[in-house]
Formats: structure tokens, C-alpha cells, sequence
């Protein structure tokens, strides 16, 4: 029976070809909205750690007091505490060690010195972590590994580099043991990742932004950066009216917030103990008279503070919103015009209907007819659609834009969401057909 | 013409008129909102800095294995290093004056502290006012195009120099007018002093410019993006950052031989691509997500407008074959072309008015929705009135061919059968 009505639909389809087209337009300029601004937005919002996302947490501890919270690290009129932690409770956290795994992270920006002439200086851009910080976000290795515990206690001059950077200053070979240059300071590579770029790249999405287009280019021992005085050079945020005394020692004493830190908990009771220590220690710091004001501390997991921080642009949600009104309004267009396409053919529907054809059979064949035009609609959609992706590459800022990508999960759901609507704007005008009155066509006609 | 028949023919099609007011409604909501969007866009974007744009660029170098900025020494070697940059860059052929800086407006990087009329106000002091901080020399003035309107410029007496991380008192300022009304609404802030970071040092304010934004173009900066305060301090750091302004048509080439000779001037220093960059690319960069967002509503309501405009196109013809015996009949009877025209008008008025009317109360629902899950400002009535208009000057536009065709049907159609 399908054939038959394939059959029935192109047909009815090339009697009224204007029409036709302007229905496949209307879907397909939709479809093509909606799955160009879903492009951008599932390029923003996805899970960077699919399978473990919900082990990680971040910790966030208030060092301020509730009068500081129109600091810029912290939400004005709420009580939020500042999204980053102070060198102290940072370290207090990672000497406590309640977490399965934990670290605290700092952005830094050494420049590298290749050995041998020629060579320019290449300023890199990475994290100074602790030892647990490669298991915990399951950093890809191609040769050898991260450091151990003792080589973090100790601030031994060890790096993990990229593979990028790995091909710039060894040639792609295995460089493990092999010394670097930063800064003028050798180091030993005791890694090389396999290319790592997760984005959001969310365990330091305060410095980040969330989005860069080069993934980190290396990673070290966080006490030896600071034993080197390597500078952060992520975002520093003090208390109002305040600033960090001089020198990196200042910075490290001074209520200033400037290093992430993310812990994994196994499971809810862990969670549970975790924010019991994390109010412990604010209660213990209360004691000691540093904090003046009661524990005000949060436990988000990663994708809590990925929402909290707001990684995904407001901007995005809000065009993907309008491009959702669009297919709506297509929808609502080609419903429209089915009905009047098909309540046109009352006549020969009531021929049918007289011949014996069923209300159902009716049903049948005006959605095989919307499916077909949902078909059409869908080929243009997504000849628009790679336009549209197109486009928008070109015309967002390129760390947003490179997330959108097509490929052909997106190919296929464009015409799926295609057909669907076609078939959704279908099913009131197709049951309005199948409730023509075959006794009353026959005579008036 | 009454309208009676018309009511009544539109009740025998209650589905096709629902449908066109649904879709003139949510074409109304959702264009009067993007439109917004675009125009609040569109006014960001052209925003002045309260700088001279033109034969301006900046630039930022890291030198390699330079002396620590935390200890005296090592500061008096920097900023013997920064000026050595930048004598060799004022005396560079077709360059006007160069002002070493920490940031520029727009360019997002940016030193943000907060001053206030109390001496040492302690920490969480609700007083003070939020300010985003420029660290230079006195050649700022003609180097950016700044404007002053009360008070003098800096003085080759006044520039001081300090590591970037020290905390050195802060005896002059210059602020823009827009701090120096907040501090001092009654004017005559020139000759005053303030209290920057909570020292207890004072600050004398010795000049006020017209306007200069602050580094931060985006939403953390909204509430203070004209607060700006000068000190007149080099900062001495690994890195330093140069403007330089150029005679006028002599940007390119200036930018061109700025790399080769920072190189020459010491060459254990990193400069890249961004490194050297005209004030125009700054500009872009900062709004190229205002931009797209205009351009991505401004085709999304474009191609709204198309599918609305075709959907009434299409469903008016549909309405008007299906009359063609009725017409006919209408102008047997003695009706004019111009009323079965007039007709179609007014069936089109009215089904465009009633959407418009769902129109407006979802566009502004719309629009409330928006403000409280998003930052959006309240949409000022003026643009619903000018959707309004607009959607119904659509309705008669796209209506208008297939009722031409209507009025066209010949009286004899009536005696012919369907």
C-alpha cells in the first residue's frame, strides 16, 4: 500500500508544483535555522568527560564574607562564595586529602627555549596540577606518564608536554627523559600526551573561559612552579579594597583567589562526607578567627559548575531559542498550506471514501504525502544547514565557531526533525481530510 | 463594506484562519524580540572609547629569561629594558608618539580595583566605586586621542615606575568623567583626592578626561564600562605592552618594521603573530560575537518574514479557487472588481489584526522571559507598534497578488460549474 500512496503523493506533488516548493522551502529554511544554531549549541554545552563527569565536584570555599560579594570573582546580590579557592585553602584541601583524587590547578605561560640554533622561543600556554590530576580527568598518554606523589612533595622539575608541542621541539619522538627548557630552568619530560583538547576545557574554566583552540601545551608539578616563581597568569580576583601584598609570597598569603581545584567523590555518601569536611573546615578557620562569618561553602559537580559559571554563552541559548520559533512557525506554515492542498482535493477524497477506501487509508496516504514533502524539505535543509554552518564559521569568534561541526549524527537528525515536523504538520490537515463526507462531495461536485 | 459576510465566510474556514493568525502572532513575537536584540547589538558595537581609532595599534612582547619583577633590582633592569623599547619605537620614522600601557579598551585584559573618598577603607567598604586601572607615561595623551576637560595632563615629573605586582603609592590620577561624577557629583573633582584600593595613601586627581572605556567589553564590565583612571606609572614586568600612534596612512608600514626592530633593540624576546596589532582588530575581535548574533537574527528574521509572507500567498489563493464560483456570483450580482479586491483586503486586515493582537501579549511575554532568564533590558514599546505596522502591511502586501487574480474571476464563472 505504501508504494501506491508514494505513488499518489508525487503525483499530487507535481499537479501543484509551486506550491510544493513552497512548503520544502518553509521546512527546509526551518530545519536549516534550527539545526545551524543547534550546531553552535551542542558544540558548547557537551559533556567534555562524558563518563565521569558526575565524580567530578569542584569545591568553592567563602575567604571573603558575606560583604564581599559584589567582588568581581564573586555573583553581586547573591551569596555565592568566589569560584576560586585562596592559595591557602588550596592547599589545606589538597594536604587533607579527603577526596578519592584530587588537585588544584593554576594556569601558567612559560616560554619554552628549544635546544639547538634556529630554533625561536615558543610561549606556551599550560597548568601547573598535582600528581592525581592525570587520573583524574584521564589525560591520554602517548609515552610514559605523569609524575608520581613523591616527585609533587619534592617539586621535582618534571613537565607532561602536548603532542603538539612535542613535535615542535622533538620531532614527534619519543622525548620522555629528555630535558626542556622553561624559562631558563631545565626540566625532565616525563610524558607526552596523544592530542588532548577537551572543550569545554572545564577543569579551569575560570581562567578559560571555558574554550580555547590550542589544547594545553604542558602541565607541571604545581609546588615546583611556584618553588621557580612561575607566574599565573589566569585570572587573579581579590577582596574589594584589598590586594595581594608583594611579590608571589604576597599573592600566596593574601585572601586573593586564583587556583581551581576539582576532586572526585565516588559516590553520595562520599559527597555527603566531603561537604561535611569542606564545612569542618570552614568552621575550623572560624575558630582560628581568618574567616568572621559562618561555613558558606558549595560542592557543585562538574556539570553544575559548568552551568554556574555560564561556559554555555547566553547568546547561544537565545538564538537557538529564536531558531526554535522559526521551525515552529514553519511548522504552523506548513500546516496551512496542507490543509488547503488537501481540503482542495475534497472532491476526489470523496470519490475514494465512496470506492470503499477506509478513513484510515485516507490518514495514510495524506502523511505519506506530508512525509514526502518532509523529505524534500529535508534535502534542502541540509544543503542550508552546511551553509549555514558554513557561515556561522565564519562569522563567530573562532573558539565557539570551530565547535560546530557537521557531521553525521547532525546530517541525520536534519532530516529527522525533517520528516517529523512535515508529518507533525500533517496530521491535522490529514485528519480533516478523512472526515470529508463522501455523499456530500459526490453530489455537490 | 460590511464586514458581517466576511465573518461569516471565515467561520466556514475556522482551521486556515487560526492558522494564519497563529503564524502572523509568532512571526510578531519573535521578530519584535530579535529586532531588539540586533538594535541593542548594533548600539554596543558602536560604542565610542573616547579614543582616536585611527593610525593606532598595540603592542604586546614577553622577553625570555628576563631579571624577576620582585626584586629592586630586577624592576630597575625591566624598566631600563621598557625604555630602551621605547625610545627606540618614538624615534621610528612615521611614528607620532608611543605610551607604554597595560591594556586598551576592548582589548579584555585588564587591571580592575576600586577607589573611594575614605582614607584606608577596609576591606568590603561599601563606598568605593569600581574602576578599571591604565598604568602609562605621560605621552598617553597624544598617543590615544584622549580628550581632557578639566585639569592638566601628565607631566614627564609625575611618571613613576614599579614592579607590576609591588604596591607602590599612587599620588596623582587622571579619571574619566563619568568616575569623577560618581566620586564628586558636585563637580570640581580636579584638585581632590581619592583613595585607590584601599590605601590610605591619598590620590590627588590632577585631570579629567571626556571618556575612555574600560578593557572589558563584555557583561562583567557593564556597570562600570566608563570608569577609567590613569596613573601615570610604568609597570615593569617580563612582558610590557606599547601604543603606538602613527602619522596619519603610515599604520602598515609602522606595523611592519615595529617587529624587526623590538629585535634589534634585544632579541631574547617572543613576539607572534598577535603580537603587533592595529586598534581596527582590536575593535573586531571584541564584538565579533555582537556581530554574528546580529547578523545570525537578522537572517533568521528575514527568512520569518519570507515563510510568513509565502504561507499567507499560498493559503489566499487556496481560499480564493475555492470562491471562484461564489465570486463569480458576487459579480453577476453587480460587484465591483474593486470590492471582491477589497474584499480579500479586509478578510486579511482582520485575520492580521487578531494575530497581531496575540501578537503583542506574546512578544512581550516573550521579552519578560527573556529578562529574567537572560541579561535583556525591557523591549520598548515602540518596537512592538513598529511590528505591528510592520505585520500588517505584510498581510496586504502578500495578499494583494492573489486578490488581484480574485477580483480578476469573469461574472460568466458563475453560470459554469464547479
Amino acid at each position: 500500500m505504501f508504494a501506491y500512496y508514494l505513488g499518489l503523493a508525487l503525483r499530487s506533488l507535481r499537479r501543484s508544483p509551486g506550491l510544493t516548493a513552497l512548503m520544502m522551502l518553509a521546512i527546509g529554511f526551518g530545519v536549516a535555522g534550527s539545526m545551524t544554531t543547534y550546531a553552535v549549541f551542542r558544540g558548547v554545552s557537551g559533556d567534555p568527560i562524558p563518563w565521569k563527569s558526575a565524580q567530578l565536584f569542584v569545591p568553592q570555599i567563602d575567604a571573603w564574607g558575606p560583604v564581599q560579594m559584589s567582588g568581581p570573582g564573586a555573583r553581586s546580590g547573591t551569596n555565592e562564595p568566589p569560584d576560586a579557592l585562596t592559595y591557602a585553602d588550596a592547599m589545606a584541601l589538597i594536604h587533607d586529602h579527603r577526596g578519592s583524587r584530587q588537585s588544584a590547578i593554576y594556569a601558567v605561560g612559560p616560554t619554552v627555549l628549544p635546544t639547538g640554533t634556529g630554533h625561536s622561543p615558543i610561549p606556551v600556554f599550560g597548568f601547573a596540577v598535582y600528581d592525581e590530576f592525570f587520573p583524574l580527568v584521564d589525560v591520554p598518554f602517548r609515552y610514559g606518564s605523569g609524575w608520581s606523589a613523591d616527585d609533587d612533595t619534592q617539586g621535582a622539575p618534571v613537565v607532561v608536554i602536548s603532542d603538539t608541542l612535542n613535535q615542535q621541539v622533538f620531532g614527534g619522538a619519543n622525548s620522555v627523559g629528555r630535558s626542556l627548557d622553561l624559562d631558563g630552568r631545565d626540566y625532565r619530560v616525563i610524558g607526552v600526551m596523544k592530542p588532548w583538547n577537551p572543550q569545554p576545557m572545564f577543569f579551569d574554566v575560570v581562567d578559560t573561559g571555558g574554550f580555547s583552540s590550542d589544547g594545553p601545551a604542558l602541565f607541571l608539578p604545581l609546588q615546583r612552579a611556584i618553588a621557580s616563581g612561575m607566574e599565573n597568569v589566569g585570572a587573579v580576583n581579590c577582596p574589594k579594597g584589598t590586594q595581594p601584598g608583594a611579590g608571589y609570597a604576597g599573592l600566596q598569603q593574601s585572601a586573593c583567589v586564583w587556583l581551581a581545584y576539582m576532586v572526585e567523590l565516588d559516590d553520595a555518601a562520599a559527597v555527603q562526607r566531603y561537604r561535611q569536611y569542606l564545612d569542618d573546615y570552614a568552621r575550623s578557620q572560624q575558630t582560628i578567627g581568618r574567616f568572621g562569618w559562618p561555613p558558606n561553602n558549595r560542592l557543585r559537580d562538574l556539570r553544575g559548575f559548568l552551568e554556574y559559571q555560564h561556559v554555555v554563552p547566553d547568546d547561544t541559548r537565545v538564538s537557538l531559542l529564536v531558531a526554535l520559533g522559526l521551525l515552529l512557525v514553519c511548522l504552523v506554515n506548513t500546516a496551512g498550506l496542507l490543509l488547503a492542498k488537501f481540503l482542495r482535493r475534497s472532491g476526489e477524497i470523496g470519490v475514494r471514501r465512496a470506492l470503499g477506501a477506509s478513513r484510515r487509508a485516507i490518514h495514510a496516504q495524506y502523511l505519506t504525502e506530508a512525509a514526502v514533502i518532509g523529505v524534500g524539505g529535508g534535502a534542502l535543509g541540509l544543503l542550508l544547514t552546511g551553509i549555514g554552518v558554513f557561515g556561522v564559521n565564519r562569522m563567530l569568534p573562532p573558539r565557539l565557531a570551530d565547535l560546530a561541526q557537521i557531521d553525521p549524527s547532525l546530517l541525520a537528525l536534519t532530516l529527522l526533525v525533517a520528516v517529523l515536523a512535515a508529518v507533525l504538520a500533517g496530521v491535522y490537515p490529514a485528519f480533516r481530510a478523512a472526515r470529508v463526507l463522501p455523499a456530500w462531495q459526490l453530489k455537490t461536485h | 463594506m460590511k464586514l458581517h459576510p466576511i465573518l461569516a465566510a471565515l467561520r466556514k474556514h475556522k482551521a486556515g484562519t487560526v492558522l494564519i493568525a497563529l503564524q502572523i502572532a509568532l512571526t510578531l513575537a519573535i521578530v519584535c524580540n530579535a529586532i531588539f536584540i540586533i538594535g541593542q547589538r548594533i548600539q554596543r558595537v558602536n560604542r565610542a572609547t573616547g579614543l582616536d581609532e585611527s593610525n593606532l595599534f598595540f603592542v604586546s612582547q614577553q622577553w625570555v629569561g628576563a631579571p624577576s619583577a620582585d626584586t629592586p633590582d630586577g624592576v630597575e633592569k625591566l624598566d631600563a629594558m621598557q625604555r630602551e623599547d621605547l625610545a627606540a619605537l618614538r624615534n621610528l620614522p612615521g611614528v607620532a608618539s608611543v605610551a607604554p600601557i597595560n591594556s586598551l579598551p576592548l582589548l579584555n585584559s585588564s587591571w580592575t580595583g576600586s577607589v573611594s573618598l575614605k582614607s584606608g577603607a577596609e576591606i568590603g567598604d561599601k563606598t568605593g566605586t569600581r574602576t578599571a586601572y591604565y598604568f602609562t607615561d605621560e605621552q598617553v595623551f597624544p598617543t590615544l586621542g584622549l580628550k581632557l576637560v578639566a585639569g592638566r595632563a601628565f607631566n614627564a615629573g609625575d611618571v613613576q615606575h614599579q614592579g607590576f605586582r609591588e604596591n607602590r603609592d599612587r599620588p596623582v590620577a587622571i579619571i574619566t568623567r563619568a568616575l569623577a561624577d560618581k566620586l564628586y557629583p558636585k563637580g570640581g573633582a580636579v584638585g581632590k583626592v581619592m583613595y585607590s584600593d584601599g590605601s590610605s595613601a591619598p590620590t590627588t586627581i590632577v585631570g579629567v578626561v571626556t571618556r575612555m572605556q574600560i578593557p572589558s567589553s563584555g557583561s562583567f564590565g557593564s556597570d562600570f564600562a566608563w570608569n577609567s583612571t590613569l596613573i601615570p606609572t610604568r609597570l615593569d614586568a617580563n612582558f610590557a605592552r606599547y601604543a603606538v600612534r602613527t602619522r596619519p596612512g603610515q599604520l602598515d608600514a609602522v606595523m611592519h618594521a615595529v617587529t624587526p626592530l623590538l629585535y634589534k633593540v634585544n632579541p631574547l624576546r617572543v613576539l607572534d603573530d598577535d603580537s603587533v596589532r592595529p586598534f581596527s582588530d582590536i575593535r573586531a575581535r571584541a564584538y565579533r560575537a555582537d556581530v554574528g548574533m546580529a547578523v545570525l537574527m537578522g537572517v533568521i528574521c528575514l527568512i520569518l518574514i519570507a515563510v510568513t509572507a509565502a504561507g499567507i500567498v499560498g493559503l489566499t489563493s487556496f481560499w480564493v479557487g475555492q470562491r471562484h464560483r461564489q465570486i463569480g456570483v458576487r459579480r453577476a450580482l453587480g460587484a465591483r472588481k474593486i470590492d471582491i479586491l477589497h474584499y480579500f483586503q479586509i478578510e486579511n486586515g482582520l485575520i492580521a489584526g487578531v494575530g497581531a493582537v496575540i501578537g503583542v501579549i506574546l512578544a512581550l511575554g516573550l521579552n519578560a522571559w527573556l529578562m529574567t532568564h537572560y541579561e535583556m533590558t525591557r523591549m520598548p514599546v515602540l518596537y512592538v507598534l513598529v511590528g505591528v505596522i510592520a505585520v500588517l502591511v505584510l498581510g496586504q502586501a502578500a495578499v494583494f497578488v492573489p486578490a488581484r487574480r480574485a477580483s480578476n474571476v469573469s461574472p460568466v464563472s458563475a453560470t459554469r460549474a464547479a
